[in-house]
């Protein structure tokens, strides 16, 4: 077969695009404070000090009120932006999906400086609200690329049925529409939900007295004595991100089984 | 009805209507601030105060200070190895993803590339630290098979380090938009060009690579652009030789307390990769272009010249006339250039 090497390199790929993740349980679980090879044996103490921590159940309030906050918010406007660009010819329509989708490539760092700039200027205290406005700019373009595919995936002739039948658009929206991008607005949801609880730069410039995980992870960082801890945590998350995915990927394809269409790819 | 309600009524009012809640939203978070900045770089520091008046004075130390354009010239050349890095290990998976594995199982292996980069950014970027320290498994590994004598000190705590992780970090947005684009491709074009008579080789050299660029030029600007203001990954592995312009923005407004000289360098450092991209996309239109017309050593030819220029410019420029002069004439120059590119040669074959 041809393809051997190909497949070969995709295999020695994947394995290194997964290799710090697999480190992670190995060290979560060695009972030794050092974060490093041979490993010393099998201890639950590290996960059994992540209850014990009451600074890090405020991160993970915080984080869960923010992230929980930038889902629906960021999933709304998406709606909104997904829907006319897949719906209607509007003037400059190309420059301003274009804009909305900026955030994508634009560093995190100029976003999260001109914020906290206007913020200082404006003389608003930083703090949760700050968060989830920073974070929603930067998911709305995810959600709009999700949602962009549950409608393009949409027979338009459903709506103009419903429309001839006598609905008003907005009963159209409720009873035709969002059913059939229901699992797009799921997998957005929980997409934008784990980008927001895993973001660290704009948390980390924005938080004032109010950090997230990750922040509070980035503090932990220099302290030696509680990497062993941080392993920990950094487990439950992948697991926790890893979860959500799948859950996202799975309503994501039952929404393109929904439409009657074949699979194409993944979110992006 | 007058002619407000009747533009309002129509399909392109409906959807700026549509669009308008996002779009406001992006105008009110992303483009006032954006503009704060800029109107911020032109200001300064006056202790605790900022002093408004209008000066350039934050530019012309920025593109003066040796430290700042070290800074500046690292992101830029960081940023670009990553690029380089990532899109040539990302086209062979992506190839074979979109020709060799089976349909239904190409969203699986998509999904497995995915799911590392929605994991914790901080934690993975922690993690090559552990990866290629001192006494880490690279090191260890190394060391038990006998290749290495003593452990390797120039995979941690400098730019290399800072290569790596990012490109790393940025593999699955390379691999997406070069995968989406080979998928476009027409199959019996690849037929038709074996049917006439090409190797196999030639067919990829001469009809897939081409049909591909749109994907790989795509992935170039997707990930050239976020690394260059990367800031945790400089922090955590890069060591004082792996400092990036980030981490001195952040400084600046943070550690000494002026805002207008972050500002500068925030929209510095953008323009500045704008500028590059927009140079480096003019320059391989006009390449292709030569190659076409002229035949590929030409080409080579004039790009090894042209590499060339740049050194001797910025070897000599700066004693002549001056730092700032130099940059600014550089910058002026190439994008005096691009514009021309862009108006004078026509889009080749490869979409560029």
């Amino acid at each position: 077969m041809k393809a051997r090497p190909l497949a070969l390199f995709a295999l020695l790929y994947l394995l290194v695009l997964y290799a710090p993740i697999m480190l992670l349980p190995i060290f979560a679980f060695n009972d030794g404070t050092v974060i490093a090879f041979p490993l010393r044996g099998f201890t639950t103490e590290w996960f059994g000090l992540l209850l014990e921590t009451p600074a890090l159940h405020r991160a993970t309030r915080n984080s869960l009120v923010i992230a929980v906050s930038v889902a629906v918010l960021a999933t709304c406007l998406g709606l909104f932006a997904a829907r006319a660009a897949t719906r209607y010819r509007f003037p400059a329509k190309t420059g301003i999906l274009g804009f909305i989708m900026l955030p994508l490539v634009l560093p995190e760092v100029i976003v999260a400086i001109s914020l906290l700039v206007v913020l200082m200027q404006l003389g608003l205290d930083s703090g949760i609200w700050s968060i989830i406005a920073g974070h929603t700019l930067l998911c709305i373009p995810f959600s709009v690329a999700i949602l962009q595919g549950s409608f393009a995936n949409m027979d338009q002739s459903l709506e103009e049925a419903a429309i001839d039948l006598g609905e008003t658009p907005l009963s159209t929206f409720r009873l035709v529409t969002l059913p059939l991008v229901a699992p797009g607005i799921v997998a957005s949801l929980l997409i934008c939900f784990t980008i927001s609880l895993d973001e660290f730069i704009i948390a980390f410039f924005l938080s004032g007295n109010a950090p997230t995980l990750p922040v509070y992870l980035w503090g932990q960082l220099r302290f030696p004595a509680r990497l062993p801890m941080i392993m920990a945590l950094g487990t439950i998350l992948v697991v926790l991100s890893i979860l959500l995915l799948v859950i996202a990927e799975t309503f994501r394809r039952r929404g393109l089984r929904r439409a009657g269409l074949k699979d194409s790819g993944g979110f992006l | 009805m007058n002619g407000v309600t009747r533009a309002l009524r129509s399909e392109g009012g409906k959807g700026l209507i549509m669009v308008s809640p996002p779009l406001v939203y992006a105008l009110l978070l992303l483009a006032a601030p954006l503009a704060t900045i800029v109107l911020f770089s032109f200001w300064t520091q006056n202790f605790l105060d900022i002093d408004r008046t209008f000066t350039i004075a934050n530019y012309a130390e920025a593109l003066s200070d040796p430290l700042y354009r070290e800074l500046m010239l690292r992101s830029l050349r960081i940023s670009a190895s990553v690029t380089a890095v990532t899109v040539i290990l990302a086209f062979p998976v992506a190839y074979f993803i979109s020709f060799h594995v089976a349909p239904q199982r190409k969203s699986l292996w998509l999904f497995l590339i995915t799911i590392p980069f929605w994991t914790s950014y901080l934690i993975r970027v922690f993690l090559w630290r552990v990866i290629l320290a001192f006494d880490g498994p690279v090191n260890g590994s190394l060391m038990g098979l006998g290749v290495i004598d003593e452990p390797l000190t120039f995979i941690l705590y400098n730019a290399n380090a800072v290569i790596i992780t990012l490109a790393h970090a940025f593999a699955p947005f390379a691999i997406l938009p070069i995968f989406v684009s080979l998928e476009k491709i027409d199959r019996s074009l690849l037929e038709a060009a074996r049917d006439l008579g090409e190797s196999k080789a030639m067919t990829f050299l001469r009809v897939t690579l081409p049909l591909a660029m749109p994907g790989v030029l795509a992935a170039v600007l997707i990930v050239s652009i976020p690394t260059v203001g990367d800031y945790v990954t400089p922090r955590l592995v890069g060591g004082s030789g792996g400092t990036m312009i980030a981490n001195m923005i952040y400084a600046q407004i943070f550690d000494l307390n002026d805002r207008p000289m972050g500002a500068t360098l925030a929209v510095l450092a953008m323009a500045i990769v704008a500028l590059s991209l927009l140079w480096l996309i003019a320059r391989i239109r006009f390449w292709l272009w030569l190659a076409e017309g002229r035949g590929v050593w030409i080409a080579l030819a004039a790009g090894i010249a042209e590499i060339l220029a740049i050194r001797a410019i910025f070897m000599l420029g700066p004693a002549i006339v001056g730092a700032p002069g130099t940059v600014l004439g550089l910058l002026a120059v190439a994008t005096l250039g691009s514009v021309l590119i862009f108006v004078k040669v026509p889009k080749g074959r490869a979409g560029i």
